[in-house]
């Protein structure tokens, strides 16, 4: 390896000059900046241990195969478990998904399939302007067009609400997802002489469809740790819901109401409940780094 | 290759058949009219909300907005108390946020660790943004607002003539909502910076440290405001977010709907009130919960729109 002592004297000198350009406090101030940075990215990140930690601390001891089977405890009571919250959850985030998964992907294909220019922008606009639409205000919308009308909180209602709050989500990752695929593909389809419904429906989905499974897994996940647009659309409910037509219990609005309670039986439930809400958003992220790594 | 007219000897190619030319137009409009239906929910939640608040918004008219009471039972609403605390928790939250999470940004932007574990820290800000609310209101009650007290007894026997401090720590407040909100709108100001960060052209800092810039002036001088843009639409969309955030502030702040200037009272937000009062609500109040609501959609509409097309304008760079 060459040495300093190779190079003609004037390279030298340059050399001298720019190794010591740096002064000391320079240095000290460069060493500063980076441990500042590093301090904040820590700080940033001890939350999510401190959370994570926490719920599992307290969430694991109740997470037994009661708490799967049982109806919620009364005030007083021991035990018991959130069968009919955790039946709730998946019934109403499967009616939200059933409305807009649909919805989402053929809005999503106009965007990026059939539309251009500056419709395709104000539309991509709206949605963005919806997903930023504070979640509790869907409820309040759901509230004014279901609750009001059938005069009950129910499954189908917190089921749309969810909906709503899913649709921007569906419609900007199947936007995302679509325009990856490459547009020679479409060439192809439509120069073997496919029809527009074909080459979207047998060619350019099934490219995008690991991407659109990804942005779905994100959207259901959100949507069952969600409680704002639930408490005055499903409600809650200590019991089983005979109806879809009934108020209908959900993990997360059970973590609300059980939270602050003195009532140690219902705060453990409220715990366990956290757990299985954070491990199924935890999981799902999970799947879809590794999905769309791949 | 390129082919005149004329110039072909390609068989003549059949019409297509009348059903296949009809089923692709009414896909196309199948999926316009969902497109547009879009456009049509945003919509009509804005007029579902602004008709429903209108019988509050005839009686108490713009006076809502300055007067603080909220007395369901003689019928007197004002909404003074909840917007000061809406704008107060994500003034608060932006006012830490933004430091940590432009901090955090340029630290995973730049190379100062190697790029696995890089990935690894950004997969764990991500994750951040996908714990549930509740679940942070959760913790917030019982880790946070403890964890809290000191700090909040010595802001109050240090600088309580601030009108800010001037109350005691009770617990829930001002103080452990936007410190909540702050953890919650990190990730968003993270991602956003760190994506506007890492798009910059190479040669910008290139040049910068060829003209004999240290990296943190480089950093400071160039590189932070070329993608400044972009970290300032990622602020506002964090404001957006964190002005109607529910559940994890409404589980901390204490719904008190009485007016105080200091951080360490009990205080309410918009969304915590319509979190709290809508599902026992009756008549003239669902109607004021509306007009609060269409007061609060109005200002997250306000900053999503300006945040939405600073950031479109930083996607041409």
């Amino acid at each position: 390896m060459a040495t300093a002592s190779d190079f003609p004297p004037r390279a030298q000198a340059a050399m001298a000059a720019v190794a010591s350009r740096p002064a000391s406090h320079q240095r000290l101030g460069e060493a500063f900046w980076t441990g500042l940075a590093g301090l904040f990215t820590l700080l940033a990140l001890i939350p999510l241990l401190l959370v994570i930690g926490y719920v599992l601390y307290r969430g694991a001891s109740r997470l037994d195969f009661e708490a799967f089977v049982s109806l919620p405890p009364m005030p007083l009571a021991e035990g018991g478990g959130f069968a009919n919250a955790l039946v709730g959850t998946v019934v109403m985030v499967a009616i939200g998904a059933a409305v807009s998964v649909p919805f989402g992907i053929l809005a999503a294909i106009y965007l990026s399939e059939f539309s251009s220019g500056a419709v395709a922008r104000w539309i991509r606009f709206a949605t963005n302007v919806l997903s930023g639409v504070p979640s509790i205000l869907m409820g309040v919308f759901i509230y004014g067009i279901f609750v009001v009308t059938t005069r009950s909180f129910s499954a189908i209602a917190g089921g749309f609400a969810l909906a709503v709050l899913m649709l921007p989500i569906l419609v900007r990752t199947t936007d995302e997802s679509l325009q990856i695929v490459p547009v020679s593909l479409r060439w192809a389809a439509l120069g073997m002489g496919a029809s527009k419904l074909q080459t979207v429906v047998r060619v350019v989905l099934p490219a995008a469809l690991p991407a659109i499974a990804t942005g779905i897994t994100l959207a259901v996940a959100r949507a069952a740790g969600e409680t704002a647009p639930l408490i005055f659309t499903a409600l809650f409910s200590q019991y089983w819901a005979r109806g879809l037509w009934e108020p209908t219990a959900s993990l997360s609005v059970l973590i609300y109401n059980f939270a602050a309670v003195p009532y140690a039986g219902q705060r453990s439930l409220a715990w366990a409940a956290s757990l299985i809400l954070v491990l199924t958003v935890l999981l799902a992220s999970i799947l879809a780094r590794w999905v769309t790594r791949k | 290759m390129v082919l005149s007219p004329g110039e072909t000897d390609f068989p003549e190619i059949p019409p297509r058949p009348p059903v296949s030319l009809w089923l692709d137009r009414s896909f196309v409009w199948a999926t316009r009219l969902f497109a547009f239906g879009v456009v049509g929910v945003l919509v009509y939640i804005a007029i579902v909300v602004g008709l429903d608040a209108q019988p509050a918004m005839e009686r108490y008219g713009l006076a809502f907005l300055t007067t603080s009471a909220w007395n369901p039972v003689n019928d007197t609403y004002g909404a003074l108390p909840m917007i000061y605390g809406t704008l107060v928790s994500s003034l608060i939250a932006l006012l830490l946020a933004v430091p940590i999470g432009v901090g955090t940004a340029v630290f995973l932007s730049e190379n100062f660790l190697p790029p696995t574990p890089r990935l690894v820290l950004n997969f764990m800000v991500e994750l951040l943004a996908a714990i549930p609310s509740v679940v942070y209101g959760l913790w917030g009650i019982y880790v946070l607002i403890p964890f809290l007290k000191p700090i909040g007894a010595w802001l109050h026997s240090h600088w309580g003539w601030i009108p800010l401090f001037s109350t005691q720590y009770l617990g829930p407040g001002l103080f452990p909502a936007g410190i909540i909100l702050t953890v919650m709108i990190l990730p968003l100001i993270t991602a956003i910076s760190r994506d506007s960060l890492v798009s910059l052209p190479p040669t910008l800092r290139q040049a910068a440290l060829g003209l004999g810039a240290t990296r943190w002036t480089a950093i400071f001088r160039v590189l932070i405001p070329a993608a400044f843009s972009g970290i300032v639409g990622g602020t506002m969309l964090a404001l957006g977010r964190a002005m109607g955030e529910t559940m994890a502030v409404t589980m901390v702040i204490g719904n008190s709907n009485v007016l105080s200037p200091s951080l360490l009272a009990p205080a309410n937000t918009i969304a915590s009130l319509l979190a709290n009062q809508f599902a026992e609500a009756r008549d003239l109040q669902i109607s004021a919960l509306m007009y609060a609501g269409l007061v609060l959609f109005g200002l997250t509409l306000i900053v999503n729109v300006l945040a939405e097309w600073i950031v479109s304008r930083v996607k041409y760079y």
